[in-house]
C-alpha cells in the first residue's frame, strides 16, 4: 500500500502512522462525555470507502485525511488535515 | 449419524458408502425462539449451548457464506487461559475447561492436542511481568511455570538462546494451553447443534434487522424474512454492519490479521511458542506445517489479505527467534478480519433494542474462546442476563471507564 503524502509524494505505507477513522478529527468539548465516547470508542467501521486520519510520521509530519476503501485497499484521495492537526495529535498523546 | 468404532468398521467393510453428511441442510422456516446472525465458531457454539443448556431448540443458525468459512477456520489455533485481568481470567479459564470435555461432549474428534505453550521473555522487566501473570493464572486454577533458559531449551533446543541483542532469559510454561483443528471445531459444534434440531441455513445472507417499538421481531434475508423474538448477532469483522441494520454503532474497528503456514517439517516445534521481543508465534500442525503469525496489519481492513510490512515483520522475527526456520519455504499466508474493540477485549451483552444480543470484538483472540463464547452468549440470550464469568464485557464499559485492556497499551482500536 502505498500513500500520496500531499507535500512529499507517493510513498510507502511503512512511513505513515495510522491513527483511525476522521471521527479523530472531530475532538469534542470538554464535558461533553457521550461526544468523548463517540469520538474515542464508537466507529462506522464502513465496509468500503472510508475517511481516516495518518500522519506521515517519518516524513513532513503532516497529518492527512485518506479516503481508502477498505475492501480493496485503493487511495482514493489524500488530502491535507490542517485545521484538525492538533486535534488529532492531542488525541494521539 | 453416530460416530463410533462400530460405524467405522461397518463402513470400512462396505466401501464407505454409508456416510452422511454431519447436519442437515434445511429451509428456513418462517419463524423461530431464536436466530443466531453468523454461522462461525461463535455462533455454532451459541446455538449447541442454547439447546443444551437451555433447552431452547427452535434456533436457526443463518450463515451468509458457508460453515468453516470464515475466521473460525482461518486462524493459528491456539487454545489457552493465561490471561490477566479479572474478568478475563475466569472467562478464558472456564472456556479451557470446556475445552479438555469437548471431544466427549461432541462425539467429535477435533484435534485438542494439550502441548503446551511458552511465552519466552528476554528481560529482567519482562521476567517480573511473565511472573506476574503465572501468578494470577495460578490463583485463578490454572498452571503456569516459570521456566529458566535451560528448562526452555530441554523442551525447544534450537531457539537462539544466545541472541546477542534477545538473549533468552526464559519463559513461562502453561502445559494445558495448546491447539485444536479450527475446521473441526466448527463441524463438532454445527454437527452437535443440528443433532438437538437446530437449523443450519448457509448461503442465507442477513439482509435487514426488524424491530417494533423498541423491540426486535425477526430479520430480512436473501431467503426470505424469518421471525423471532431474539437474535444474537454473532457476525466478527462483520459486527459493524449488522449492528447497523438495527441502528446500533458499536465500538469496534475491523482489521486483517495475517499468518503463515510453511511446507511440512518433521516434528521440530514441540508447543506453542511466543516470542517476547517483537509479536510472534508459532507452532507446528500435525500434518507439519509451521503455523506462525504476528500483529494485525494496523489499519482498518476488510481484504482478508495483508501487506508486505507486516509480513516482513514477522520473518524477521522469525529468523531472530530460530534462525534454523530460514530454511523452510512459507507455502501461504492468509488474513482474517478481526473486530478489535478500544480496549482489546470482547463483548457479550445486550443492546439497545429489546431482544437484540451481541457477541463481538474478539480482536484476535476469538479461536479459544469458542466454547465460553457460545455458553455465555447462550446464557445471555435464554436468561437475558449476563453470564458470571462474562458480566464485565459490556458495551457499557467504554462509556464508564470500566475498560478491560489486558495489554495496557491504550484506546484506539489498532494498538492491541
Amino acid at each position: 500500500m502505498r500513500i500520496s503524502c500531499p507535500l512529499c509524494g507517493e510513498r510507502d505505507r511503512r512511513e505513515f502512522y495510522y491513527l483511525g477513522s476522521d471521527d479523530y478529527a472531530n475532538r469534542p468539548d470538554e464535558g461533553d462525555f457521550d461526544g468523548i465516547h463517540h469520538y474515542l470508542h464508537l466507529r462506522d467501521n464502513p465496509f468500503g470507502e472510508g475517511r481516516e486520519m495518518w500522519q506521515h510520521e517519518a516524513g513532513c509530519g503532516a497529518w492527512i485525511v485518506v479516503t481508502r476503501n477498505m475492501t480493496t485497499h485503493e487511495i482514493i484521495a489524500c488530502e491535507l488535515a490542517s485545521g484538525t492537526a492538533p486535534q488529532a495529535r492531542g488525541a494521539k498523546a | 449419524m453416530g460416530y463410533n468404532a462400530f460405524q467405522i468398521l461397518k463402513e470400512g467393510l462396505t466401501g464407505n458408502k454409508g456416510w452422511r453428511p454431519a447436519w442437515r441442510d434445511p429451509e428456513p422456516k418462517s419463524e423461530y425462539d431464536m436466530i443466531i446472525i453468523g454461522g462461525g465458531g461463535h455462533g455454532l457454539s451459541t446455538a449447541y449451548y442454547l439447546a443444551k443448556n437451555h433447552g431452547i431448540t427452535n434456533v436457526a443458525v443463518l450463515e451468509k457464506g458457508y460453515i468453516g468459512g470464515g475466521n473460525v477456520g482461518r486462524n493459528t489455533t491456539i487454545v489457552r487461559a493465561n490471561y490477566f485481568l479479572p474478568g478475563n481470567s475466569e472467562f478464558y479459564s472456564h472456556s479451557l475447561k470446556l475445552w479438555e470435555t469437548m471431544e466427549q461432549e461432541l462425539n467429535y474428534n477435533v484435534m485438542h492436542s494439550q502441548r503446551g505453550i511458552i511465552n519466552l521473555f528476554h528481560s529482567d522487566g519482562q521476567r517480573d511481568a511473565f511472573a506476574r501473570r503465572g501468578n494470577m493464572m495460578i490463583n485463578q486454577g490454572d498452571d503456569a511455570h516459570l521456566l529458566s533458559p535451560a528448562e526452555v531449551a530441554e523442551h525447544n533446543p534450537f531457539l537462539d538462546f544466545d541472541n546477542v541483542r534477545f538473549p533468552i532469559y526464559g519463559g513461562l510454561y502453561h502445559p494445558r494451553g495448546g491447539s485444536a483443528r479450527h475446521d473441526a471445531v466448527a463441524w463438532g459444534y454445527a454437527r452437535g447443534a443440528d443433532q438437538q434440531g437446530v437449523d443450519i441455513i448457509q448461503q442465507c445472507e442477513v439482509t435487514g434487522i426488524d424491530i417494533e417499538n423498541g423491540k426486535v421481531t425477526g430479520v430480512q434475508t436473501s431467503k426470505g424474512p424469518i421471525r423471532a423474538k431474539r437474535v444474537g448477532i454473532v457476525t466478527a469483522g462483520r459486527s459493524g454492519q449488522v449492528a447497523a441494520m438495527a441502528g446500533i454503532k458499536v465500538p469496534i474497528e475491523s482489521h486483517v490479521l495475517q499468518a503463515f503456514v510453511s511446507e511440512g517439517l518433521k516434528p521440530t516445534i514441540n508447543n506453542v511458542i511466543s516470542f517476547g521481543m517483537g509479536h510472534f508465534y508459532i507452532s507446528q500442525s500435525d500434518k507439519g506445517g509451521l503455523v506462525f503469525g504476528g500483529d494485525i496489519d494496523f489499519y482498518a481492513s476488510y481484504a482478508q489479505r495483508g501487506n508486505l510490512p507486516m509480513m516482513e515483520h514477522v520473518m524477521e522475527a522469525a529468523m531472530t527467534l530460530m534462525p534454523a526456520i530460514g530454511k523452510a519455504k512459507v507455502l501461504r499466508s492468509w488474513g482474517g478480519i478481526m473486530d478489535m474493540t478500544p480496549d482489546g477485549s470482547f463483548i457479550i451483552d445486550r443492546t439497545e433494542i429489546e431482544g437484540l444480543y451481541m457477541d463481538c470484538g474478539w480482536c484476535y483472540g476469538g479461536f479459544k474462546a469458542v466454547p465460553a463464547s457460545g455458553w455465555c452468549m447462550a446464557h445471555l440470550m435464554a436468561e437475558d442476563e449476563a453470564h458470571e464469568v462474562a458480566k464485565r464485557h459490556t458495551f457499557k464499559r467504554f462509556e464508564t471507564g470500566d475498560i478491560m485492556d489486558e495489554e495496557g497499551t491504550g484506546a484506539q482500536h489498532n494498538l492491541h
